[in-house]
């Protein structure tokens, strides 16, 4: 990490959010850091190598940007990659050939078209569990298990896995541990506190918060983890590139107040929906009777901006989204403004109907994220569309 | 349109709502869907972004291919194709190679069951015996980085193809301005775009164009599963300066030329590897399959010991990685850009410490040649001196 990030572990996360170590940059006293569109750096001498010498392998606004999610998730190292998909990619590319590894039954589409179109052809062998069920988890280890890939609340249907279960266990049979923290960010959730060793992110999500950016974020609890990272990082290339690390960093200052905001929203809307007639279900961790309530409360600080529910049929799901005024009817979430997707046909279309079904995944299944619109907006809208 | 025409006319007739002469920069991540099951072709950024798309496009036709994909960095594109490839099979790879690309085939495919053979591409008889039945591809960098070695293109990929192997050409050192390896047989092309297509060494970015409908679309699943894409800024950079490409590879032709031919008469240099001297073993076969000369040349000193001083007394050259910029870049391969290439590897295609590899900018040749001659001279006095 460099000496920019200065020891601020005893600040509150409200604070640390804007005041990572970047925030002013030290050469010009600039508010904002500069963005260093250089892809190479010139050495004053053979025997001084400088810092940076190419952009692939370091850049000083991608470094500031990777000091910062390190310093968020109280990690060691942190790193921007092109894409969430970039990130999660080369997270599993740490294992190899022969290895086994095992991961949550409703991880994200695209998590599971790297794992069983790409990675199962290197020889990477998966198992899906359902990860709530510890003895699942436990039955599937085999003597080639290297790796466990975690995902809480999963998407879209909020299921809850116990982190700190899973890694003590998982560090008895010495599996790497992965988490997948988009939904909750490190504001609620930090998994590195709980034992886990790689956290991951699709920045483009709430860290970001614009759905102006596409990025990934890895921060890793040990140097050792941080080394092999680096040299997957540089030796595969699919870095963040500058602008965007820049756009992202600005989107992170306000991480906290757009979460607490959404946040609200997204309690009030879960049960609005739970009383609604038409909707048979509400998915929810801050909802009384969704399971695994309790186990997220001790590992998170809230219950995040993304509530799923079930309107019974496709039938019913395409004319609401045919009716709906207010959100952007599109993939994605966690944005400023509000996102309703369909699983069925969006994120999970990946996965076949049968798998996406078993999963809990219907085709009446929608996905609303609750951006920073007034929340009574978005409910008389949703009652527009539920008529 | 003649390819001159072309680049400067990237994007330029592509927004018909405002008429924008550059194409904008469309940073959004989500695309809202009209209706569902209807899309304005455009879903989620990671999939397809419009500016991205703009530049794929022009990469495509510029390389006479079918599909273009831009990724983060030349190493994602590399990484991207190399996921066509499964666990067992087996890849013929240039010897005298990109140390990046050694170390992603030695370090990471090799972990994933891919494996790599090095052989002079040119030589079929060599690659003949190295064939297996596992055998898919043949990675060809021609001319190579840094001795540039000069692979004939048609003969060697009318020859892949009898063996119903995938012939991927890196043509980051000449770029679709000079030569076009899909119009010479080849299947896939890669560039890192950070060199010459970007030209100003502010962009890192990689292409890869494909030939081909199903070789493109599963390309197309690779490049959208594993992510590793190119952000929309990055892309209107990228073709701002692929528009003077002609220009610049014209003028880096020019002064590559001449810096060498100066180079060839200097006494204390013993060899220069340049393609454009009709001394150079591969003079013919570059000028049959190419329509000029790249910018980047290497030379070996004499004596290793003037290398160092030469490095710092340099002052309008820069020391530093990359090439292909409008400035004039030096780059001193053994301990820089190949330094993951094991010593006997590199010392058999003969990168050892008395080869600098220069990369010529446009500035004007004459301040170029002064800033060589004068740091060739304190070198010579500073060893003298000893």
């Amino acid at each position: 990490m460099s000496d920019n990030n200065h020891n601020n572990q005893s600040k509150k996360f409200a604070t640390k959010v804007i005041h990572f170590g970047g925030e002013i940059d030290k050469q010009t006293g600039a508010s904002s850091v500069p963005l260093y569109q250089a892809s190479t750096f010139h050495h004053f001498s053979l025997e001084d190598l400088p810092d940076y010498d190419y952009t692939r392998s370091g850049n000083p606004t991608r470094q500031m940007l990777e000091d910062y999610i390190a310093t968020l998730e109280d990690g060691i190292r942190g790193f921007a990659f092109a894409s969430g998909m970039a990130a999660i990619s080369s997270a599993f590319m740490l294992l190899s050939s022969g290895d086994h590894v095992i991961v949550t039954e409703d991880v994200y589409g695209g998590t599971y078209r790297l794992l069983t179109s790409i990675l199962n052809r290197m020889n990477i062998e998966t198992t899906f569990v359902d990860m709530t069920q510890f003895e699942q988890v436990k039955g599937a280890l085999k003597a080639n298990t290297k790796a466990v890939f975690m995902e809480t609340p999963s998407n879209p249907t909020l299921k809850i896995t116990d982190i700190g279960q899973i890694t003590d266990w998982a560090k008895d049979h010495n599996l790497l541990t992965m988490v997948d923290n988009t939904f909750m960010t490190p504001y609620h959730q930090r998994p590195i506190e709980l034992g886990v060793d790689i956290v991951l992110h699709s920045a483009t999500k709430f860290l970001g918060g614009h759905s102006d950016v596409v990025a990934g974020l890895a921060v890793v609890a040990t140097d050792e983890l941080g080394t092999k990272m680096k040299q997957i990082q540089n030796g595969l290339g699919n870095i963040l590139g500058v602008h965007d690390s820049w756009l992202l960093m600005r989107g992170m200052k306000t991480l906290q107040a757009r979460m607490e905001h959404s946040e609200k929203g997204a309690i009030r809307l879960a049960e609005w929906l739970s009383n609604h007639p038409k909707i048979k279900k509400v998915y929810y961790p801050g909802l009384e009777n969704h399971p695994g309530k309790e186990i997220h409360e001790k590992q998170s600080r809230g219950y995040g901006a993304v509530v799923s529910f079930d309107v019974e049929s496709g039938t019913e799901a395409k004319g609401l989204l045919s009716r709906v005024k207010i959100p952007l009817v599109a993939v994605s979430l966690g944005a400023v403004e509000s996102i309703l997707s369909y699983p069925a046909m969006m994120s999970h279309a990946a996965m076949p109907r049968e798998v996406r079904l078993e999963r809990g995944i219907t085709d009446g299944t929608l996905r609303y994220s609750v951006g920073l619109e007034d929340i009574e907006d978005i409910i008389q809208d949703l009652e527009q569309a539920l008529y | 349109m003649r390819i001159e025409s072309r680049l400067a006319q990237i994007g330029s007739q592509a927004d018909p709502k405002t008429g924008a002469v550059n194409y904008p920069i469309y940073h959004a991540t989500a695309f809202r869907h009209p209706k569902l099951g209807e899309s304005t072709g455009f879903d989620y950024a990671r999939t397809k972004s419009p500016t991205r798309t703009i530049l794929e496009d022009a990469i495509a036709e510029l390389e006479s291919g079918d599909a273009g994909f831009a990724c983060s960095s030349g190493m994602a594109a590399l990484q991207t194709i190399f996921a066509l490839f499964s666990q067992g099979d087996h890849l013929i790879v240039s010897l005298d190679l990109y140390g990046g690309t050694y170390r992603l085939l030695e370090q990471t495919m090799s972990r994933f069951g891919v494996i790599s053979s090095y052989v002079d591409t040119n030589d079929i008889e060599e690659m003949e015996k190295l064939i297996t039945p596992n055998t898919k591809a043949i990675l060809i960098e021609t001319p190579t980085n840094p001795l540039m070695m000069v692979t004939d293109l048609e003969k060697v990929s009318r020859w892949a193809k009898t063996k119903n192997l995938l012939t991927i050409v890196d043509n980051t050192l000449l770029s679709p301005y000079f030569q076009r390896p899909i119009e010479l047989g080849a299947d896939i092309i890669i560039h890192s775009a950070s060199k010459y297509l970007g030209g100003h060494n502010d962009v890192i970015a990689g292409l890869i164009v494909t030939k081909g409908e199903e070789l493109s679309e599963k390309m197309f699943e690779l490049h959208n599963s594993i992510g590793a894409i190119l952000g929309p800024q990055d892309c209107w950079l990228l073709m701002r300066g692929m528009k003077t490409l002609a220009l610049r590879m014209e003028r880096h032709q020019e002064n590559a030329t001449k810096i060498a031919e100066y180079l060839l008469e200097h006494p204390m240099v013993d060899e220069v590897f340049y393609p454009a001297l009709p001394s150079h073993p591969g003079h013919e076969v570059q000028n049959k399959q190419s329509s000029g000369n790249t910018g980047i040349f290497s030379f070996k000193m004499k004596d290793a010991r003037t290398i160092e001083p030469i490095l710092r007394h340099i002052k309008i050259i820069a020391f530093a990685e990359s090439l292909g910029g409008v400035e004039s870049l030096m780059t001193y391969p053994s301990v820089q850009t190949h330094a993951d290439i094991p010593k006997e590897i590199r010392e058999k295609v003969g990168v050892d410490d008395r080869l600098l590899r220069y990369s010529v900018g446009i500035e004007h040749v004459e301040d170029l040649i002064t800033d060589l001659s004068q740091a060739f001279e304190k070198a010579r006095i500073e060893l003298e001196g000893r």
